[in-house]
């Protein structure tokens, strides 16, 4: 039993994975003072250099990002037909691309959020990384239905302004849903994450050496001093956007499906596209969160804050949702067949069996078979496999997307109008392209802004126990389980 | 710490007047939060008003032993979510259920528009706009009304100018009582300070 107690970490990596009643699991490895995890977690970006895998990754990241440009520019000096689009298939790559970024964008708000409201301490190791990989992705899914519209300069007509024409949006469109949905759930999160950084950026100001540093990191962190009278609010203020932004990432995928949902089209016309969508939203965030962290913390030594506890707590949330996943896509099925509706029969049988069978196959074994690899606890604490497994979560996800929007459109109410979808390379130059733009932001953000929450990891250390001393220990014992709420 | 007396409020001599002016405060330091949970007790319990702790983390406790009052904060996030829910409700009846004119800034004009046989105040459809601005609004409100409440942002304070305390936002606990105390006496309250168990007490020039 005292095999997880941090006083016996010195110097190794501890199994923290394991439970015993009673006792806490360490959070943080391998250091017992707040001065270490400053120091840690600021040398990253106090570094002269990064490590050359850093500059590798932050190359390719670029080149791609270029491609995204060319390709962004292309279609708008030619216009929307140098993607695959026709009709009956109006939407393929722009949307999925779209679903599958803020997909991606609720793991952040949810491991800051949910699991703040729920008192999960261990997100305070990964929740700054994941809220800034949400803020990237919500930005990449922006692009797509910006740039799907055609017209891009008169894009501002999707928000009610007052022009000459007297017309407004309709707000009776689920279309214009998103555009509140996505644009609030954008503004939200970053507030979030900004308002995490504040006290961390102090910490960088107050360490940095050189002149700009002070001033950048100076200005952000907005005179920012630790007073305790600021705490206070501070700590309320963050508590109530945790309350707002729970109900809100709940509701981002659900008006997201709207746009499915709402529609007459069979395959689309789900009641339950709503939950099955939030859930496979978590579903394949946290799987890049994973894909993520895992490399993030082997590049800039973060091991021990970052720890495998982190991993297989992600891993089972992976398996959890997954499972869900797969119970919506059998009840999607069950329903079909239920509603004795023959169109809707025809949109599924068509979806497994079709001419995008397999698109549906890859959907099916990379979301519902192989997560649930992660019953193992052997597979849930393996660093290889967990990579491999959340990128095959997250190409299964996209699939998800492609198969619904595709195959439902593909096959319509006339078969004289089928059409199969052909991607042309702008399209995959764009889907790649927005790669390029999430890792080159989320790449500069690990270089330059404190990627672990330093003032959140502290207050998980047991020395932060105001009661710490009076046990008598100074050397980071577990603190106890009655220990009142950070 | 019960051999501790409050100040009395007296001019000494030895604290001359120009020397408080020109100080910000004495700035203490501690090493653990639990040091600083008493020594926090110990200066309210002395009547001290214009003090404050500057901590790298929020330490559990310290609110209460400090004294502070709930913030507000709370009330207003409320008002501006309601503020938000009617404001969007506002917007959709208007600009797609009226034909009216009316004059904000400029003149504008609804704009009802019958599609699918949908009714013009259509209630049920305006929901999701509805709940994403009173989130909004709320957010908005919780951010930025935290940080004017804090008086942030500022681009210095004189805390800030102080090598010491460069540490607050990394491992020590910091105790400051500022000049402006009507208890404070330069003498007195370092003696004080340091009494409470501060490994340091020092000036802050203003």
């Amino acid at each position: 039993m005292s095999s997880i107690r941090a006083d016996q970490v010195g110097g190794r990596i501890v199994d923290n994975t394991t439970e015993v009643p009673g006792t806490r699991a360490p959070l943080v490895l391998n250091m017992t003072t707040f001065g270490q995890v400053t120091a840690q977690v600021s040398k990253v970006s106090e570094a002269g250099r990064a490590p050359l895998a850093w500059y590798v990754a932050f190359a390719g990241s670029l080149g791609l990002l270029g491609l995204l440009g060319v390709c962004v520019l292309y279609l708008i000096f030619t216009g929307v037909g140098v993607w695959g689009l026709n009709t009956p298939v109006a939407w393929a790559y722009d949307i999925t691309n779209f679903v599958f970024w803020v997909g991606i964008g609720h793991a952040g708000t949810l491991i800051s959020a949910i699991l703040f409201l729920f008192r999960q301490k261990w997100r305070t190791g990964i929740n700054r990384f994941a809220e800034a990989m949400t803020i990237f992705a919500v930005m990449c899914a922006g692009i797509f239905p910006g740039i799907h519209v055609g017209r891009v300069w008169v894009v501002y007509w999707l928000f009610p302004l007052p022009n000459q024409m007297e017309m407004w949006p309709q707000f009776r469109s689920p279309l214009l849903w998103d555009v509140f949905a996505v644009g609030t759930y954008f503004t939200v999160s970053l507030l979030f994450w900004y308002t995490g950084l504040i006290p961390d950026l102090a910490t960088l100001r107050d360490r940095a050496k050189g002149r700009l540093q002070q001033v950048a990191y100076g200005l952000f962190a907005l005179g920012w001093r630790g007073s305790n009278r600021h705490w206070h609010r501070y700590e309320r203020a963050y508590l109530l956007l945790a309350a707002l932004s729970t109900p809100l990432v709940l509701s981002v995928h659900s008006v997201v499906s709207f746009d499915f949902a709402v529609s007459q089209l069979p395959g689309w016309h789900t009641t339950i596209f709503p939950p099955y969508f939030v859930a496979g939203a978590i579903f394949s965030g946290f799987a890049m969160v994973v894909t993520l962290a895992v490399p993030a913390r082997e590049m800039f030594g973060l091991k021990n804050l970052i720890t495998l506890r982190h991993l297989d707590n992600m891993n089972k949330v992976i398996l959890v949702t997954g499972s869900m996943v797969g119970y919506a896509y059998a009840m999607e099925f069950f329903i079909a067949w239920y509603s004795g509706a023959l169109y809707e029969k025809f949109a599924f049988v068509n979806r497994a069996f079709g001419q995008y069978w397999w698109a549906y196959l890859l959907m099916v074994s990379c979301n519902v078979i192989t997560p649930q690899l992660f019953w193992f606890k052997a597979i849930r604490t393996s660093i290889p496999l967990m990579f491999f497994l959340s990128l095959v979560v997250n190409v299964g996800m996209w699939f998800e997307r492609f198969v619904i929007i595709v195959s439902s459109l593909a096959n319509d109410f006339l078969p004289s109008s089928w059409e199969f979808f052909t991607p042309t390379w702008v399209d995959i130059g764009t889907m790649a392209g927005a790669f390029g733009l999430f890792f080159t932001l989320f790449l500069l953000f690990c270089r330059f802004l404190p990627m672990i929450a330093m003032a959140e990891v502290k207050m998980v250390m047991p020395a932060a126990n105001a009661h710490h001393d009076e046990d008598g220990n100074h050397h980071g014992t577990p603190a106890p389980a009655t220990g009142g709420p950070s | 710490m019960t051999t501790l007396e409050t100040p009395v409020p007296t001019i000494e001599p030895a604290d001359s007047l120009s020397d408080s002016v020109k100080i910000h405060g004495l700035l203490a330091e501690f090493e653990t939060p639990g040091d600083i949970l008493k020594a926090a007790e110990q200066v309210r319990q002395a009547g001290y008003r214009w003090w404050d702790c500057c901590t790298p983390f929020p330490v559990h406790g310290l609110d209460r032993a400090m004294g502070i009052k709930p913030t507000i904060l709370p009330i207003m996030v409320f008002f501006a979510g309601l503020t938000g829910l009617i404001a969007a409700f506002v917007l959709q009846a208007f600009t797609n259920s009226s034909g009216m004119s009316v004059w904000a800034m400029v003149w504008v004009t609804g704009y009802p528009y019958l599609i699918s046989g949908k009714p013009l105040l259509s209630i049920p459809a305006f929901i999701p706009v509805i709940f994403e601005l009173t989130i909004l609004f709320a957010a908005l409100t919780c951010v930025f009304g935290m940080l004017t409440m804090n008086g942030l942002p500022r681009l210095h304070h004189p805390l800030l100018g102080n090598d010491r305390f460069r540490r607050a936002t990394d491992d020590r606990f910091y105790i400051v009582i500022e000049a402006r105390d009507p208890k404070f006496f330069r003498t007195r309250t370092e003696a004080f300070l340091e009494s409470l168990g501060a490994v340091a007490v020092e000036e802050v020039q203003d």
